[in-house]
């Protein structure tokens, strides 16, 4: 047993650094020994973890660690093993009838959660992150039951691979509004009373005398997109405009607006961008948001 | 005025090596029964079994850290009922406090894990090595053959036992029988494996070799003690008064005490009682066992080291009689942990019975807080989660009371009913739909109550249902 340097004066005292400062001194709890060991083993760790992993800053870039670790390659070893794990089940659900997917609980589990993951990331951009759109600006609602191409399983995918009006899918829906104002093909009065009858058949206020004037425009301009009773054809996207859902809004400033310098709402094709399972996952949760045919 | 010190002692102390001596008694039988009981228990909890039915584990006790659910035998959290745990933490805590503030440090004296496995650990040391003095005297030696083979065998005895301990603790959370299959022939997670070593390093470490340095140095327990204890903490103590001045036996004038060393050779802390109270004794009481031993030979009346309160010293050096053991327990501080204690412990109780069976969160869905229809309607979309605790699937009804009339939907369903897998957490989305015009429709926001039913089996058809409040936004015009 290793000797003691100072003997304590009496049982319970403490032994002291011979430090005193006006009579007050000092006391010496030593700490032990394998407390200052623990100390500089760790010190040697955090010098051992610098060099095995990226930490010196350098003018350019910082050392890369003896261990050549990177946290982008672990994440992308990870996306790769994520994307291994679920190649069975995305299998699956390109195989699978759109229709179906709702009767196979794993498939449709999968499919509402990777389908939120990709709207969120590419969707809610102009729909909203709650799928609301914003009329606005003519992002379409996607909650409700009023679609402009359909609202089944089919045209919901149909519309999410190929887009709508744009330029780089040759399959993508198409359908063009004329500028019934800007490109004078039907003159102020014309619109004035057109707008008065759409106001009409869409169970608003409006002005009989000019709505009764509007419907012969309605009628000879219009129908043949809209359908004389004014509800709609999907196959060219063109609105139903009785009912109480609007693409741009409702009101006479809004259906002028819309007649007078038409609307053209462009939508990208998907198929450029995302893989075929990801197109039907986002197609299921968009149809299971409570306006699915 | 300062005097410079030519000499100045050490800011550092190697550690000094304790040989604690064998001691007989009631304090040191008490201890061993309760570490024949407390590794006991530690070490046979994870086999037993309890039936749940096929779809659930048969372990009584189980964190089942996979599947998040906590099994206490007929007791299953999960985890949004995870302030169960938390009370018991805060239980536990109480615990400390009470017992501290009656009767000193006794958690560290008799239960502490560090104690125990301490005790575990010099038992096995008295066996291979001997006791105090031949152990004293292999420490002393020189690295002959004697010495490499006892501490081999005492090395290779407590990592087994360190081994053993960490073994142990993986069963908590897996399948015991499974787990050890796999664990002996090789097919285990690594985590197991690594948990194991991990654990047995430590224990092998902990109470082989820093044994009371962990106590003095590493827990902050002993630094938080001081602050539940008074005067009338009952604690170990020396009678001073009564053994001092120490020295010969038969010298006139001298105490009781006869500087026999006993008390300070057994103590596991290396510390002399006789000193007072200090931070690093734990009060384990071998002390006491040790000193009585001693005074029986000596013919004179034990307790010269005894379980006692400070004002207990006071009363005794005064001649008067000291307060009963009673009278220290039950004071106002005492009866307050107990109460706060014994007051977590009902409402956990409570909490437990009144679980409901069936459980469920309906969240209305707010981005957007409503949908207009075609027609006109106002429809709202709301997110439920029910959770089937049964062992088989079950199927749950919802209906809507309000005080205008509401349409009710469910996702992907005609039917009113919800299918939730045995065991599950079920996330599904029902509407409520307001006709076109309706007042609830044109209010801005109106009360709704939604009752969940569980049909039951066909064996044992559902008698229960819950009612949930939730609103319904409609459109202001």
């Amino acid at each position: 047993m290793c000797a003691k340097k100072v003997t304590k004066a009496a049982p319970g005292q403490v032994e002291t650094t011979g430090h005193s400062w006006d009579g007050i001194e000092e006391y010496n709890n030593p700490l032990p020994r394998w407390w200052v060991w623990i100390l500089y083993a760790c010190i040697v760790w955090g010098i051992g973890y610098t060099i095995a992993y990226p930490a010196w800053p350098l003018i350019s870039g910082a050392t890369q660690g003896l261990l050549g670790q990177d946290s982008r390659i672990d994440s992308q070893k990870e996306y790769a093993e994520w994307d291994a794990k679920n190649g069975p089940i995305k299998a699956k659900l390109i195989a699978t009838d759109l229709n179906a997917i709702k009767d196979d609980p794993d498939l449709s589990a999968y499919a509402e959660r990777a389908g939120a993951a990709v709207f969120r990331t590419n969707c809610a951009q102009c729909h909203g992150a709650g799928a609301a759109g914003v009329q606005s600006l003519g992002y379409p609602n996607l909650l409700d039951d009023d679609w402009l191409w359909g609202g089944t399983m089919e045209d919901i995918h149909t519309t999410v691979t190929h887009g709508i009006r744009n330029t780089t899918d040759p399959e993508a829906r198409y359908s063009e509004m004329p500028k019934w104002g800007v490109d004078e093909l039907l003159d102020a009065t014309q619109i004035g009373d057109v707008v008065e009858y759409v106001l009409q058949i869409s169970g608003q206020e409006h002005d009989a005398a000019k709505a009764e004037a509007g419907k012969t425009v309605f009628v000879e301009n219009c129908a043949s997109c809209h359908t004389e009773a004014g509800t709609g054809d999907r196959t060219q996207g063109a609105p139903n405009l009785t009912d109480a859902v609007w693409l741009y809004g409702g009101s006479r400033e809004a259906v002028h607006q819309s007649v007078f310098y038409a609307r053209f709402g462009v939508m990208p094709n998907w198929n450029a961008r995302l893989s075929e399972d990801d197109i039907r996952a986002v197609s299921y949760y968009v149809h299971s948001r409570g306006g699915g045919e | 005025m300062s005097t410079p010190d030519t000499n100045p002692p050490s800011l550092y102390a190697a550690r000094e090596p304790i040989f604690p001596r064998r001691v007989y008694g009631k304090f040191r039988t008490l201890k061993w029964w309760l570490l024949a009981v407390m590794l006991g228990i530690y070490y046979v909890l994870p086999w037993i079994r309890w039936d749940r039915g096929p779809s659930l584990p048969d372990q009584a006790v189980l964190l089942d850290l996979g599947n998040r659910r906590f099994f206490f035998f007929m007791i299953e959290i999960w985890p949004h009922e995870f302030y169960f745990v938390a009370g018991l933490l805060i239980m536990a805590g109480l615990g400390l406090f009470l017992f501290t503030s009656a009767a000193g440090r006794i958690w560290c004296g008799y239960a502490c894990p560090q104690t125990v496995w301490t005790d575990l650990y010099i038992l096995v040391e008295r066996w291979i090595e001997g006791d105090r003095n031949a152990r004293i005297r292999l420490h002393r030696q020189a690295w002959n053959g004697e010495k490499i083979r006892k501490r081999a065998i005492k090395w290779t005895v407590w990592f087994l036992i360190g081994l053993a301990t960490g073994g142990a603790w993986v069963f908590y959370f897996t399948d015991a029988p499974t787990l050890m299959h796999n664990l002996l022939t090789g097919q285990a997670h690594p985590i197991a494996y690594t948990t194991m070593l991990i654990l047995a390093a430590t224990t092998f470490v902990f109470a082989g070799f820093a044994r009371e340095q962990m106590c003095i140095y590493a827990c902050p327990w002993p630094r938080i003690q001081a602050a539940m204890m008074d005067e009338d903490t009952i604690t170990i103590a020396y009678r001073e008064w009564r053994g001092e001045p120490r020295g010969k036996q038969d010298v006139a004038g001298n105490g009781d005490c006869i500087d026999c060393m006993a008390c300070v050779n057994v103590c596991p802390m290396g510390i002399d009682i006789r000193n007072g109270q200090q931070l690093a004794c734990i009060t384990c009481g071998l002390c006491i066992d040790a000193c009585n031993d001693m005074m029986d030979k000596i013919g004179k009346p034990r307790g010269l080291i005894g379980y006692l309160a400070l004002t207990d010293e006071k009363a005794e050096r005064e001649g008067k009689t000291p307060k009963s053991v009673w009278s220290h327990v039950f004071r106002p501080r005492t009866i307050l942990y107990t109460l706060l204690w014994g007051g977590v412990g009902v409402g956990l109780v409570v909490a437990l019975f009144l679980r409901s069976e069936i459980d469920v969160n309906i969240t209305p869905v707010r981005n957007p807080t409503y949908v207009m229809l075609s027609d006109g309607a106002i429809r709202n979309a709301y997110d439920i989660r029910l959770r089937n605790k049964h062992g088989e699937e079950r199927w749950y009804d919802i209906s809507v009371t309000s005080a205008e009339p509401l349409d009710v939907a469910v996702e992907g369903t005609q039917d009113l009913r919800i299918k939730v897998p045995a065991n599950e957490t079920y996330e599904a989305r029902f509407y409520l739909t307001a006709p076109a015009g309706s007042p609830a429709a044109k209010t801005g926001r109106s009360e709704v109550t939604v009752w969940i039913a569980d049909e039951g089996t066909a064996a044992q058809p559902g008698k229960e249902r819950v009612a949930k409040e939730t609103v319904f936004n409609g459109k202001e015009d």
